[in-house]
């Protein structure tokens, strides 16, 4: 009995708390720089895009909801030719960054997606790639790996040695 | 002391009753909301006031279903008969001199008589849905609310031995010198406890436990006859109020203000009690509910009446 009297002036006293309610639209919550939003694919420190084609990040989605097409442009560099995410099944759980070879791929702090249409939903490349490089800045796929392409051959990556001939004998 | 005017007097505190049993829905929400550090419905209008509205019209549009294996004619009067009951309470309760709808001799039998066949509602309303969660939430709801009913009765003898009337305006009369609260101590808390159980509002809202029995005797409800069971609580609480203001704490007597202000502040006091009692106090046990009702209300009720009669016999 004195217990429930107790409990009924520790609840009254809440009257005096601070509210701890976010009132949303009008005043936004923190979202940490790491949180998991709506998905962009970034570009390299040079412009290009980053994507691979590589198909990871569609293999690592749970709910396949990433789809493309790889192609490769006149320098032999490999690109998606659509890049497509149907937000409507995306669950944002990051594998796709996770997957992601080249971190083309990014998750970012953006929640505000909401549509009327469900198709609208459906992003493609032109929505998803940004002009900037992301949460990696100045990393280069392409500069560091040893693939050939054009403007740049084997042996010229960054730390990289120029190639060893292997029918000579002598180290 | 009947009012003048018997028609004014009875549409104007159905009006009011249903306007403030409206209100209450939105009260309860911002209260609790308060009491548990939100900020409760705050969109619509002023403070979130038409909240109110929005949700009425929206539970008028519902659709009104009766589900194919209910007993359809018991399942429809069921609802009705609860917000019917604690409307015929409101008839006896003097607000204020004068305003009163009919000023019974045995006013205070009639409310009880009224509360105890409210009880029928919610039983018939269990057992026309013909479901095992409504049926469950039927037989606690008359269990409790009968054995509740018991000591409820019996912890507003103190008061009826002291103003020597069933006549709501002759108790508030009695209470010139002072309050029952004081000499009735035990029978306001006996009746306060046996209010709540009465009006089945946490925590002991055993009959529609969420947790336990989906929304118990009206999970088969929906649309007006989901609302007309909401309502029918929120004049129960009304009532309850009123009743604890009228009978232990003067009614509408108090210094300079107007009699009908003195009553609304006392009777907003009580409810918003039982709102706090709503957002801290967990649903006891059914087992522990029954045994805490006829183990120790019933022998604490019974002792009161003996003390306050023989003390009243002693002083004549
Ligand atoms: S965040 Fe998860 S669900 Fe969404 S696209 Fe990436 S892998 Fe698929
Ligand atoms: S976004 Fe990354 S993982 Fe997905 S295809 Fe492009 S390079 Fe591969």
């Amino acid at each position: 009995m004195l217990s429930t009297i107790r409990t009924l002036w520790y609840v009254f006293l809440h009257m005096f708390h601070k509210r701890v309610t976010i009132q949303y639209p009008d005043e936004k919550a923190y979202l940490a720089p790491r949180y998991r939003g709506r998905i962009i694919l970034s570009r390299d420190p040079d412009g290009g895009e980053r994507c691979v084609a590589c198909h990871l990040c569609a293999e690592a989605c749970p709910v396949d909801c990433i789809a493309l097409q790889a192609t490769e442009d006149e320098n032999g560099r490999r690109y998606p030719e659509f890049f497509r995410i149907n937000f409507s099944r995306c669950i944002f759980c990051g594998f796709c960054e996770e997957a992601c070879p080249t971190y083309a791929i990014q998750l970012t702090p953006d929640t505000e997606m909401g549509e009327y249409k469900r198709p609208n939903l459906v992003y493609e490349k032109d929505d998803l790639l940004i002009n900037g490089e992301g949460k990696y800045p100045g990393y280069n796929f392409w500069r560091v790996s040893g693939v050939k392409i054009g403007g740049k051959d084997k042996g010229e990556a960054e730390n990289e040695g120029p190639p060893v001939d292997v029918h000579r004998l002598l180290p | 002391m009947t009012s003048p005017y018997p028609i004014l007097a009875i549409l104007g505190i159905l009006v009011v009753v249903m306007t403030l049993a409206a209100g209450l829905i939105w009260l309860e929400r911002r209260l609790l909301a308060l009491w548990q550090d939100r900020y409760g419905p705050n969109r619509v209008g002023p403070f979130g006031l038409l909240q109110v509205l929005a949700d009425m019209i929206k539970i008028f549009f519902k659709e009104d279903w009766i589900p194919p294996f209910a007993d359809k004619v018991v399942f429809v009067i069921a609802p009705a008969i609860i917000v019917g009951t604690v409307l015929m309470s409101f008839a006896v309760l003097p607000i204020a001199p004068g305003i009163i709808v009919s000023d019974l001799n045995i006013g205070l039998l009639f409310i009880l008589g009224m509360s105890s066949i409210g009880v029928y509602s919610v039983v018939l309303a269990g057992w026309a849905s013909d479901n095992k969660y409504s049926l469950l939430g039927g037989l606690r709801a008359a269990a409790q609310m009968l054995s509740y009913e018991v000591f409820m009765g019996l912890a507003l003898m103190g008061v009826v031995l002291l103003a020597g009337s069933f006549q709501l305006s002759e108790i508030v009369s009695a209470q010139r010198r002072v309050w029952f609260v004081v000499p009735q101590f035990a029978g306001f808390i006996l009746f306060l406890i046996a209010g709540v159980a009465e009006t089945r509002r946490l925590p002991f809202d055993l009959p529609e436990a969420e947790s336990e029995l989906i929304a118990g005797f009206h999970s088969e409800y929906s649309g007006m006859k989901f609302g007309l069971f909401f309502v029918g609580e929120y004049l129960g609480v009304i009532l309850i109020s009123s009743l604890i203001t009228i009978l232990f704490f003067g009614g509408w007597m108090g210094p300079v203000l107007p009699p009908i202000i003195w009553f609304v502040l006392k009777m907003m006091f009580f409810i918003c009690f039982f709102i706090l009692l709503r957002a801290a106090l967990p649903r006891p046990r059914f087992d522990q509910l029954m045994s805490w009702g006829w183990k120790v209300m019933l022998p604490l009720a019974l002792a009161n009446l003996l003390i306050t009669g023989a003390v009243a016999l002693a002083w004549g």
